[in-house]
């Protein structure tokens, strides 16, 4: 807190601080980047291991390892985990490292801010993790925490659990504002809207979506807390409120929530697949409306999670119709991609391999959504396996994907080291085998009436869980080959040049590997 | 410095302390908050002192953070590029406050239009009355569903009384001091692009006189609620929704009343704010703005209809 009179004369670039202070007080774009990506790797690991524990337990039929009680609470922290600590940091990581590079702006536009919104969040998961050890357990009610087994149900650590959603949803209000700033106000000269790198269009979308969901989801979150603690009826039906009421409520956060974990995606395998197609992207203005129908489209298709909670039938024709509509600004992105490696001199470096493997995987994700969109399908299909095996495809091989997909594409210009081709592709081929494995049978357990959320089953469908469990260990196990692949390129490796790689283009690769410390200090020219 | 002599250069903090304060006071605040709300049957838990802690370490480094934005201001840091960006985030906050007020006014349309009707057998989904087959739909909600077994039954709803007691009606009142209070800030806005300080500081402070009267009549009103009338947070879902908007409501008047009387110290006592140079008080006023159209909403939605 020294004066500002003292502190400016000699603020002209000196590279990081050292220590631990360089890390708590940094305001540095790419420190901050740096500690998402590393914050959101570590809950990955944890959520991950938390998914073991339910895959090993659903190896055979029966209760082996877990008691129900304990199941049902892993079952909701990974869920939370993995959306709110995982997915959602990495892709603020990467915006945070990316952005002000791409758009040649000198840093965040509210860096202080920005240091805030990181380091809100291992409070928040501190407090949430915590609640594991709290009497009566840690929320036991999924990720999408429905009342009344959140509200009359819950277990006490059900209030830790509401404010330490309110510390997320604030960490990611202030982190998506700092990037809509950044982006509207940061670029450099001559960078318009239409010039933009689709990595930053697809941030400046999932930007607005969070500003515009994740006060929907606190004001949810206090309803519950207002309804166990201070005798409200939001949820009660008793004194006038409806149940059903909080699963809008929570879709109408969830729907857009989905495609805030899959818009920064679109943008990633954007930029990569033009790279190794070593092509210009084809229709560039096209994947930018798709984005923004789909950004649109996405806050009136939420009762679609809900066909079968007891909706008029106008409602459930809306909303499965709106639902379908979505299909097609998705499709114009897959058909952009696949066009713009049609006749390209393709490479297959890891990151082109998670990106192809993206658009084969994720677009089996998506036409399965298409298929629970259909109302009389999806009361069969709802509250199975096979919409787990849907929500999967387009998270795992969709977003983390992605998300390794970019750590492989950007670490050499982030470490100025390149990684080691041969076990990245080993990483990829385990990791694409594991996923397939894992959740392809789901869609057949799913089909066949298997329910989701038990720690049991009948026995008919022990074959394919087993199966199941085989592979999300296999899966589980080849990200720990992931940590050690991202260790050793950090502390060492074959130099990288400032391209990196042949076909990449874009003002983050003209500057050196490793980027320095500070970069455009001065805004670059774009032409 | 030579640097910013050519062109205005971006002011980059090298480091800040504020924020991880920040981050560790909100950590003690929600632990305490968990804590006493966890324990508010028993008498002899000391958790409130936990949430005081956080709250009065958050409201410091508040108050010590945005005070080196001002130092950092008024030292000339900030270029018009800077201005902008504080610009763009207040815009973006107060988009943010209003999606929270939206899942609030959504509940409260979703029970009116729908969960109340079905509940009394109307509608589509009216089977819903098999519950309470005694149950008759009406809004303002009086009778709870299942007969005030779990929740109280009020005495009075809130709302519009009829044209014959409207002088007795104190929603009619907090209206017309608060859309005063919009008026009179913007005037200050007024006087304080002409450079007229006097007239400034005049209007901004009656301003913060309304917001005061807005506050104690909400605090009369709520008294009367629940003193008179019986009508509580434990009264069905009239109670709850009324309470939870006007309440947040009463609490962002709250806050931008803070903000502006902050904006009045400085321009009265430190002199802060000409004609060119004023955002700080700009972002209070467009908060008070938007408090007054979350008002204009609220008189309609929850009083009127």
């Amino acid at each position: 807190m020294s004066s500002v009179i003292e502190s400016h004369h000699d603020d002209h670039h000196h590279g990081p601080a050292k220590g631990l202070m360089r890390w708590l007080l940094t305001t540095n774009h790419k420190d901050i980047g740096t500690l998402y990506l590393w914050f959101s790797f570590a809950m990955f690991l944890i959520g991950g291991a938390m998914a073991m524990v339910i895959r090993a337990e659903l190896f055979q039929p029966g209760m082996q390892i877990v008691q129900p009680e304990f199941y049902n609470q892993m079952l909701t922290l990974h869920g939370l985990i993995m959306v709110f600590g995982a997915v959602m940091p990495a892709f603020v990581g990467l915006a945070n490292w990316l952005i002000p590079m791409m758009v040649g702006a000198p840093d965040m536009a509210l860096p202080r801010l920005n240091n805030l919104s990181f380091w809100l969040l291992p409070f928040a998961f501190g407090i949430l993790l915590s609640s594991l050890f709290m009497e009566g357990g840690a929320p036991n009610f999924g990720w999408t925490f429905y009342a009344p087994l959140s509200t009359t149900y819950a277990p006490p650590s059900v209030t830790f659990f509401i404010f330490s959603v309110h510390i997320m949803g604030a960490s990611s209000i202030m982190g998506s504002i700092n990037v809509i700033v950044t982006i509207m106000n940061m670029r450099a000269p001559g960078m318009d809207l239409m010039k933009m790198p689709l990595f930053v269009w697809s941030w400046l979308i999932t930007a607005y979506l969070l500003i515009a969901v994740m006060p929907v989801l606190a004001g949810a979150v206090t309803m519950m807390l207002m309804d166990i603690h201070f005798g409200t009826s939001f949820f009660n039906a008793a004194g006038g409120g409806d149940p059903v009421l909080f699963q809008h409520i929570f879709w109408f956060f969830g729907h857009p929530e989905v495609y805030i974990m899959i818009l920064p995606a679109f943008g990633i395998i954007s930029h990569i697949i033009e790279t190794f197609a070593r092509k210009q992207l084809f229709g560039y203005e096209s994947m930018v409306w798709a984005m923004l129908s789909i950004a649109i489209l996405s806050f009136v298709v939420w009762a679609h999670h809900m066909f079968t909670v007891g909706m008029p039938l106008a409602a459930e024709l809306f909303f499965m119709w709106a639902t379908m509509l979505i299909a097609v600004p998705t499709g114009v992105k897959v058909f952009n991609w696949v066009a713009t490696m049609f006749k390209g001199s393709i490479s297959f470096e890891t990151p082109m391999l998670f990106a192809i493997a993206f658009v084969v995987l994720f677009t089996i994700g998506g036409f399965s959504g298409l298929m629970l969109s259909i109302v009389p399908a999806d009361f069969q299909y709802h509250d199975t396996y096979f919409v787990v095996a849907h929500f999967h495809y387009v998270l795992v091989p969709g977003s983390i994907f992605s998300i390794m997909a970019a750590v492989y594409y950007w670490i050499p210009k982030w470490t100025g080291n390149m990684y080691d081709e041969r076990m990245g592709r080993l990483h990829f081929w385990l990791s694409f085998v594991g996923v397939n494995v894992t959740f392809f049978p789901q869609h057949w357990i799913g089909l066949a009436g298997m329910p989701r959320r038990y720690p049991d089953y009948a026995l008919q469908f022990a074959d394919w869980n087993m199966v199941s469990t085989a592979g999300a260990f296999l899966f589980g196990a080849s990200q720990i080959l992931f940590l050690f692949i991202v260790l050793k390129t950090v502390l060492g490796g074959k130099k990288a040049t400032p391209q990196v790689w042949e076909g990449a283009r874009g003002l983050e690769w003209s500057v050196e590997s490793p980027a320095p410390y500070h970069t455009f200090s001065t805004p670059p020219k774009v032409n | 410095m030579e640097d910013r002599m050519e062109y205005q250069k971006y002011y980059v903090p090298e480091s800040s302390k504020f924020p991880i304060f920040a981050a560790i006071s909100l950590f003690i605040l929600i632990i305490g908050a968990s804590s006493t709300i966890n324990s508010l049957d028993n008498p002899e838990s000391n958790a409130s002192l936990i949430l005081y802690t956080g709250l009065a370490c958050f409201l410091a480094t508040l108050f010590f953070w945005f005070r080196q934005v001002v130092k950092e201001n008024n030292a000339g840091l900030e270029s018009t590029q800077l201005s902008q960006s504080f610009v763009y985030g207040m815009a973006w906050f107060i988009f943010s406050e209003v999606m929270f007020f939206a899942a609030f006014f959504g509940a409260l349309f979703y029970v009116r239009t729908f969960a109340v009707p079905w509940l009394g057998g109307e509608g589509e989904k009216g089977l819903a009355n098999i519950l309470w087959q005694d149950f008759e739909a009406s809004w303002p909600l009086i009778n709870t569903p299942d007969g005030g077994k779990a929740f109280v039954i009020a005495a009075k709803s809130m709302s519009f009384p009829g044209w014959e007691n409207i002088s007795h009606w104190l929603p009619i009142y907090n209206t017309i001091v608060l859309l005063s209070s919009s008026v009179t800030v913007h005037f200050a806005h007024l006087g304080l692009k002409k450079g007229n300080k006097k007239t400034f500081n005049a209007w901004l402070a009656i301003t913060v006189l309304l917001a005061l009267i807005f506050v104690g009549l909400q605090a009369l009103e709520y008294y009367e609620a629940y003193a008179h009338f019986g009508l509580t947070l434990n009264s069905g879902i009239y109670g709850s929704t009324f309470f939870m908007l006007t309440g947040f409501h009463g609490f962002h008047v709250m806050l931008g009343g803070l903000m502006l009387a902050v904006m009045l110290i400085r321009s009265v006592f430190y002199g802060h704010f000409n004609e060119h140079k004023h955002f700080g008080f700009e972002a209070a006023s467009w908060y008070w703005h938007f408090v007054d159209v979350v008002w204009v909403m609220l008189f309609l939605f929850v009083y009127i209809l």
